[in-house]
C-alpha cells in the first residue's frame, strides 16, 4: 500500500496508529484483513522522517503501558495528500486505492469525492475511447485486437464500477 | 452558429396529481451539425422519452423543438409524419425490421414510402449496404443474419432518406462485442461523413465515441462532459506493459 493512503487517513484529525489501523479496517472490510499493523507503524515512522507527519506523545491508556503517540499531518503532508487525491492513476488498477482516496477526501473535507470520481471517469472514457479506436483499425481477428478487446472490457468494468461510486457518494451528500 | 437541432424547456409529462410524472423535465439541448452526442443514464431516466421527442414519435406536454430551423412541436400529424420519414432516420434497439422483406427491401422501404421510383430507391439501399458490409447480404432474410448485421441492416435503413440527424435508442443493447465494434466503426464513419447523430445509451463503449457526453437523472441533464483531447497514458501503459 503506498504511504500516501497512511497519510490521507490521518487528514480527518491526529490520530493514534491503532485509530488509523481501525480506520482502514472500516474502510477496507475484509479486503484490508491482510494488512500488518506492523506495516503501518513502519510507514508512519517514514512519514515522519520525511517531514509530513509529526508525532507527539501522549500518555498510555494505564500507567503501566508505554506512551502513545498522535500523529499529525505537517503542512508539507497536507500538500502531499491533496497531490495524491488529484493524481490520476488507474494504468495499475488499484480499486483499493482509489476507494480510499474518496473516503479521506470526504473526511478530511479536501476534495469533493464526485469530483473525483468525474475526474476519473472523464480519463478512463477517453482511455476506452483510444483502445476503440485501435481496435478498430486492426483486423477483427488479429492478436492485438483480443488483446484491445480485453483492454477495453476491463475499462468498460472500472467505469461500471465508477458508476457505483457516483451512486453512493451522491446519496451520501445528500444525507450530509 | 445556428445548431441543427435544439430543445427548450421540454416537458413530458404523465399521469395527474400524486401520479404525475415527469419522464423530461425542463431539458435545453443544442446540437450542432456533424456532432455526435450521446446521452447516458440509468434505465427509466427519461432518455428514451426524450428522444422520441426529439424525432416526433411523441409529442411534448410543453417546450419548443427545433430541426433546420422548423418548429417540430408546433407541426401537425402530416407535416410530422413526413418529417419522421425525410428528415431523421431512426435506429432501435431491438432493430425493428420487417421480418418478410429482405435486407434490400427493408432498406429501400423508407425511399419508396417517400416516392422515389422503385429503381432509385433500390440502388441508393444497395450502396447503403455495401457502406455497411452487407453487399452480400441483401437477399437475406432479417432471419438469416445475426444480430449485428440487422443492426447494421436497420442503420443502412436509417439512412435511407438522407436525413439530417440520425437518432439511435441503445443500439448496442443485443449485441455482443464484436458486433458493438462493427456499430462503432459504423457510426464512426457516419460521424466523419458529416452525419450528425444522437445516441441513447448506457454502453460506456459508445459514450466514449461520442463528442459530447450527457448525464440524464429523473428527467433532467445533470452534467456534461466533451470528450475531446488526450489520454495520460500510452495504451503500453493502459495494457499494462510498462510503469
Amino acid at each position: 500500500m503506498r504511504q500516501e493512503v497512511v497519510l490521507a487517513m490521518l487528514a480527518k484529525e491526529p490520530s493514534h496508529g491503532y485509530q488509523l489501523r481501525a480506520r482502514l479496517r472500516e474502510a477496507l472490510g475484509p479486503v484490508g484483513e491482510d494488512l500488518n499493523d506492523g506495516q503501518i507503524y513502519v510507514t508512519l515512522t517514514r512519514l515522519e522522517k520525511a517531514g509530513l507527519v509529526t508525532a507527539t506523545s501522549a500518555p498510555g491508556l494505564s500507567p503501566d503501558r508505554p506512551d502513545r503517540k498522535v500523529y499529525e499531518l505537517t503542512a508539507a503532508g497536507q500538500q502531499r495528500v491533496a497531490e495524491w487525491l488529484a493524481e490520476i492513476s488507474w494504468p495499475k488498477p488499484d480499486l483499493t486505492e482509489f476507494h480510499l482516496k474518496l473516503i479521506a477526501a470526504a473526511g478530511g473535507g479536501l476534495g469533493d469525492p464526485l469530483a473525483i470520481v468525474d475526474a476519473q471517469r472523464r480519463e478512463l472514457l477517453r482511455r476506452l475511447r483510444d483502445v476503440q479506436r485501435a481496435a478498430m483499425a486492426e483486423l477483427r481477428t488479429s492478436d492485438a485486437a483480443l488483446l484491445l478487446e480485453g483492454i477495453a472490457l476491463r475499462l468498460q468494468a472500472d467505469l461500471r464500477w465508477l458508476e457505483a461510486c457516483e451512486r453512493t457518494w451522491t446519496i451520501r451528500r445528500n444525507q450530509s | 452558429m445556428t445548431p441543427l437541432l435544439s430543445a427548450r424547456g421540454l416537458r413530458k409529462e404523465y399521469g395527474k396529481g400524486d401520479a404525475l410524472v415527469r419522464a423530461v423535465d425542463d431539458v435545453d439541448l443544442d446540437v450542432a451539425a456533424g456532432e455526435t452526442v450521446a446521452i447516458t443514464g440509468p434505465s427509466g431516466c427519461g432518455k428514451s422519452t426524450l428522444l422520441h421527442l426529439l424525432g416526433g414519435l411523441d409529442r411534448p406536454s410543453s417546450g419548443e423543438i427545433e430541426l433546420t430551423g422548423r418548429r417540430v412541436d408546433q407541426l401537425g400529424e402530416r407535416a410530422l409524419a413526413r418529417l419522421r420519414r425525410d428528415a431523421v432516420g431512426f435506429v432501435f434497439q431491438a432493430f425493428h425490421l420487417l421480418d418478410e422483406l429482405t435486407a434490400v427491401e427493408n432498406v429501400e422501404l423508407p425511399a419508396l414510402l417517400a416516392g422515389r421510383s422503385p429503381r432509385a430507391a433500390r440502388r441508393r439501399a444497395l450502396e447503403l449496404l455495401d457502406r455497411t458490409s452487407l453487399a452480400d447480404r441483401a437477399r437475406f432474410l432479417p432471419s438469416a443474419l445475426s444480430g449485428g448485421q440487422r443492426q447494421r441492416v436497420a442503420i443502412a435503413r436509417a439512412l435511407a432518406n438522407d436525413p439530417v440527424v440520425v437518432l439511435a435508442d441503445e443500439p448496442t443493447g443485443n449485441l455482443d462485442s464484436g458486433a458493438t465494434l462493427d456499430v462503432l466503426q459504423l457510426f464512426d464513419d457516419l460521424h466523419q461523413a458529416g452525419q450528425t447523430l444522437v445516441i441513447v445509451t448506457h454502453d460506456s463503449r459508445i459514450a466514449a465515441t461520442a463528442d459530447r457526453l450527457i448525464g440524464m437523472r429523473d428527467g433532467q441533464f445533470i452534467d456534461e462532459t466533451r470528450l475531446t483531447g488526450g489520454t495520460t497514458g500510452s495504451l503500453g501503459k493502459l495494457a499494462g506493459l510498462e510503469g
